[in-house]
């Protein structure tokens, strides 16, 4: 097993958003997505999971609401606001062209700096 | 939710949160159950994965915002239970800092006062001092120059920026029923409250036509006179007033307090109705004058307009206005050089505060120390470190707080008193009054105290290594906290050797002061004001007589030795200063050296027992007519002639005098008349005496209302007032004697100063002093009581109780020492700042570290004997078993 690379700064609202905008979904399930889908590469804390999600919904970019789940019992289900949704996309943006650019640095250099 | 809604529904978020948690849990353990996991480690696991629900409930708090008004709330409830607890240390802490926030808050009281309340007008930033201007004059030296009066009527007239009053100072004898009084009077242009914007207490203002030569003669009333003369009754009001033998219609009454150009006035009088020939010139500048903006302008436009005004009466009238301007400028409030001596009381009573601070800071950081067990459970228990820090600061802002309100208390009690004891008058007195600055003072001062000697043992609260701290008990921790506490100790030495030694000085330089000579006799004269009967001063001829009637009278007197006439004295306000040269090309005004001229009778240096060094004092011969003499002091023989065996029979030249030369028939003994402090630092000490019976007519009238009277006496000179009044009552029993007072009396005022600061001083430094012990004798008192287990061991192991007791002392003595040296590093930088500040005042010397060191570790010694002693008393079987 390769060693985890610790999430990258900011980066786990982005993460948080990205999930939820999937469909309402509670913090448990939350947490296993993250971890299924990044598995063997960043660690996810999850209990630096639930303070983003309370700040994400303090700043409007979360609603939630308690639910019953498919095993009957009450959940607190999350989803996105409009702000939310306007903000996962700048974000992903944004880091759409960070990556690119690190790529293409990436790339200089083993061509050789000129 | 809002913030409001979070803060509000907080039960309802706490039960949510927790839902949320439990749910995630067990979620995770029945997945876990499932895998095939026990039940036990499936719980265990799943809580590991979380990272302890405790903590991430905290953060989850933090998320929402509210978090510091809640905390707050509660640190305030626990910070009020644990002063509860021990009331004992809250005591001492709250009453420490009383001391230090009350006497700061006295000083700034009258600071605010005096320095930095507005004045008491409405739109006191509208209000402009207008000011002649030449650029010869020295305005430090002699002050701002005044206004002449018809170039003030032209300046109110062309004026469109500014509305102009004017007002000149007079005095007279105000005389009907009952004793003859001297009262100062103002002189105003009739809009003078319109432009300050003050409302009379009744009656009116001033009119236009009240203010025309030969309009009917009305005053003004201020409103001490009235109530002193009238006893306050509406009656006076059409009344009729005695001033200078003329009589006035009383037409108003001024509100209490009113003051103009710093002083009470006891009448007001219009300006315009004075004939006077000074008032006719431009040549003399007697009118001061204060302007309201007119809305819209500003006080750049009314300075250009000033100087445009200025330029066309120079250009038109050449002989007295060429190089003349006028400037205006933001009035503001006299308060001469008292600045100085309020912000040196305020840095010392600040040093105090200082040492109040630390010494709060050492009680909360022993008992920070043995509240080590404490903060780490809480620290276990998931607070964070900023949290605990917070903690702290809230008791300690308390503390603050709570000393700060009882301080503000004090303050309240102590600065009438302070305001009283101040020597002389302290100018606007009568602005110094808690308000909502000096409150916000306090409020900041104590907060900021709370949170400077809450932060050191905050900042102690346990980050790391709980596990260590739990184990261990609040003992294993002394080793960190000692230099923290050494520290503490030394800052507060120091801190008391700065006033230790800034009181030596004091003392020191009083010392010195008192025992010079003053170049006086001060013993047994007897010296007041005195002014003739408006009658006489119509003529001359008659104003000679007067005077000599005077002379006559004092001296047949019973008990009177001698007595004479003089126009200004020694060691009181009111000089003279004329430039002189030895030669007759006179060089310019502005190259003649300075030196302070004294009009008198012949008797003048015996009332006052002048040594004469070298020639002859004035006799009757000397009068108009005859060659003009001068008594010279030996400053201005060695200034003028290089010592006093040359001087007598060389002239003197005095053009400001209007005649002379001036031939110098003796050399007397250099008298102190800028007071016992001032008189070496002054700029001006050569005197020289002339006869009044040779000053030219034209001055005779104007030195007549200067002019003084100097008895000596073979009994307690003030026993002679009463019977020295009746005699010099005058034909027409209007002539009287004021403002009397003794030459001791002077020679004491002059040091006043000095007396007053070496008394706060003391008391300061006494303050510091027992604080400081306090501080030393509490910190060891902590120290060793963490040590009792060691001593306990030393003990048993056979040592002595004297080594016990130079075990404890040595710490002290080291703390002591460097106390005392950075002290004395920090005085010397004071001393300086006491030497620039205050007249008279000695430098440092080793004498005054010698004489002030010792006491400060004498007490600091005993102070630390007392633990030390306890401490050899342990008892090691006790101490042992202890914890």
């Amino acid at each position: 097993m390769h060693p985890k690379s610790d999430l990258p700064q900011g980066t786990l609202d982005l993460l948080i958003l990205k999930v939820v905008a999937l469909g309402p979904v509670h913090g448990y399930a939350i947490a296993q997505r993250l971890e299924q889908v990044s598995r063997h590469v960043v660690q996810v804390p999850q209990g630096s999971l639930y303070p983003a999600l309370h700040r994400l919904e303090n700043r409007g970019l979360l609603a939630a609401d308690w639910k019953e789940t498919d095993t009957g019992r009450e959940a607190k289900f999350y989803r996105l606001t409009a702000k939310g949704r306007a903000q996962l996309e700048t974000e992903a943006a944004s880091w759409e062209r960070l990556t690119e650019a690190v790529a293409l640095i990436m790339k200089l250099s083993e061509g050789g700096a000129e | 939710m809002n913030w409001w809604q979070r803060l509000l529904r907080r039960n309802k978020m706490e039960e949510q949160l927790e839902k949320e948690m439990r749910f995630h849990l067990e979620q995770h353990a029945n997945e876990l159950i499932a895998g095939g996991v026990s039940f036990a480690e499936a719980q265990r696991r799943a809580r590991m994965a979380l990272g302890g629900p405790e903590q991430v409930k905290e953060e989850c708090r933090d998320a929402r915002g509210t978090r510091w008004v809640e905390d707050f709330w509660q640190d305030l409830r626990y910070a009020m239970r644990m002063l509860r607890q021990r009331p004992g240390f809250a005591a001492v802490a709250i009453l420490t800092l009383a001391l230090g926030v009350g006497a700061s808050t006295v000083m700034f009281t009258v600071v605010n006062g005096v320095l930095l309340r507005p004045l008491p007008y409405p739109q006191p930033d509208r209000l402009v001092a207008v000011h002649g201007h030449t650029e010869t004059w020295n305005a430090k030296l002699y002050g701002e120059q005044n206004v002449a009066y018809p170039d003030f009527l032209d300046c109110k007239r062309e004026s469109r920026s500014l509305t102009m009053a004017g007002s000149i100072f007079n005095d007279g004898t105000v005389s009907g029923s009952g004793d003859p009084e001297h009262v100062d009077f103002q002189e105003v242009s009739s809009n003078i409250f319109s432009v300050l914007g003050v409302q009379l207490a009744q009656g009116r203002a001033f009119l236009p036509e009240d203010d025309q030569p030969g309009a009917a003669p009305v005053a003004i009333l201020g409103h001490s006179f009235w109530q002193r003369h009238f006893s306050g009754r509406t009656d006076a009001l059409g009344a009729s007033v005695t001033l200078d033998s003329k009589l006035y219609t009383v037409v108003g009454i001024a509100p209490a307090g009113f003051r103009l150009r710093d002083t009470e006035p006891d009448l007001l009088t219009p300006l315009g109705q004075d004939i006077a020939k000074f008032l006719q010139s431009r040549g003399p500048h007697p009118v001061g004058v204060v302007a309201r903006l007119n809305p819209g302008a500003t006080l750049a436009q009314a300075q250009e307009e000033l100087s445009l005004i200025g330029r066309h009466l120079a250009e038109q009238f050449k002989d007295t206005n060429a190089d003349r301007s006028f400037k205006a400028e933001q009035l503001r409030p006299h308060v001469g050089d008292v600045g100085s001596t309020l912000w040196l009381l305020l840095g010392a009573v600040g040093l105090v505060l200082l040492i109040a601070c630390t010494n709060v800071a050492s009680l909360l950081l022993a008992r920070a120390v043995s509240r080590g067990r404490e903060l780490a459970i809480r620290a276990a228990l998931g607070a964070g470190r900023g949290r605990l820090v917070r903690q702290c600061l809230t008791e300690s802002a308390l503390l603050g707080l709570f000393g700060g309100a009882l301080g503000v208390g004090l303050a309240a009690l102590g600065f009438q008193p302070f305001v009283a004891f101040w020597p002389g008058t302290l100018p606007r007195a009568e602005e110094v009054q808690l308000d909502w600055r000096v409150l916000l003072f306090a409020l900041i001062v104590s907060l900021v105290s709370g949170v400077l000697f809450g932060l050191a043992p905050a900042l102690r609260a346990p980050a790391g290594e709980l596990e260590q701290v739990l184990r261990a008990g609040g003992r294993s921790v002394v080793g960190n906290s000692r230099r923290l506490h050494s520290t503490f100790v030394i800052s507060e030495l120091a801190l008391a050797v700065v006033l230790l030694v800034a009181a030596g000085m004091l003392g020191r330089t009083l010392l010195r002061l008192t025992s010079l000579d003053p170049g006086v006799n001060i013993r047994n004269v007897l010296v007041s004001r005195m002014s003739l009967s408006p009658g006489v001063l119509a003529d001359n001829g008659r104003i000679r007589a007067a005077w000599q009637d005077v002379l006559e009278r004092a001296r047949r007197v019973p008990g009177v030795q001698s007595v004479a006439i003089v126009d200004t004295f020694p060691m009181r306000e009111g000089n003279n200063t004329l430039g002189y040269w030895p030669t007759a090309d006179v060089p310019p005004e502005k190259e003649r050296p300075l030196t302070l001229a004294t009009s008198v009778s012949p008797e003048y240096f015996n009332v006052m027992g002048i040594p004469l060094r070298q020639g002859r004092f004035f006799n009757e011969q000397d009068r108009m007519g005859g060659e003009p003499v001068i008594v010279i002091d030996e400053v201005l023989a060695q200034q003028a002639f290089g010592g006093g065996q040359n001087a007598v029979g060389k002239r003197l030249w005095m053009p400001d005098m209007g005649y002379g030369p001036f031939v110098v028939v003796g050399v007397a003994r250099h008298v102190r008349h800028w007071g016992l402090a001032g008189d070496d630092q002054a700029q001006i000490r050569a005197q020289f005496y002339y006869p009044f019976a040779q000053l030219p007519d034209k001055y005779v009238r104007r030195w007549s209302e200067l002019m003084s009277i100097a008895v000596r006496t073979e009994i307690a000179p003030l026993s002679e007032v009463e019977s020295l009044r009746r005699e010099l009552r005058g034909a027409a029993g209007d002539q009287v004697l004021y403002e009397v007072r003794t030459m001791e009396q002077l020679a004491s005022d002059s040091l006043a100063l000095q007396r007053f600061l070496l008394l706060l001083f003391g008391i300061f430094a006494s303050l510091a002093l027992v604080l400081a012990c306090i501080g030393i004798y509490g910190v060891l008192a902590y120290l060793t009581g963490q040590r009792v287990p060691e001593i306990g061991i030393r003990i048993a192991l056979g040592a002595r109780p004297g080594s016990v007791v130079w075990l404890v002392l040595r710490q002290s003595v080291g703390m002591i020492l460097i106390g005392a040296a950075v002290g004395t590093a920090a005085a010397l930088a004071a001393g300086r700042v006491l030497h620039r500040l205050v007249e008279g005042m000695q430098p440092i010397e080793v004498s005054t570290f010698a004489l002030t060191i010792p006491v400060l570790a004498l007490a600091a010694l005993f102070a630390s004997f007392l633990p030390a002693r306890r401490a050899s008393r342990v008892d090691p079987v006790i101490a042992l078993r202890q914890d």
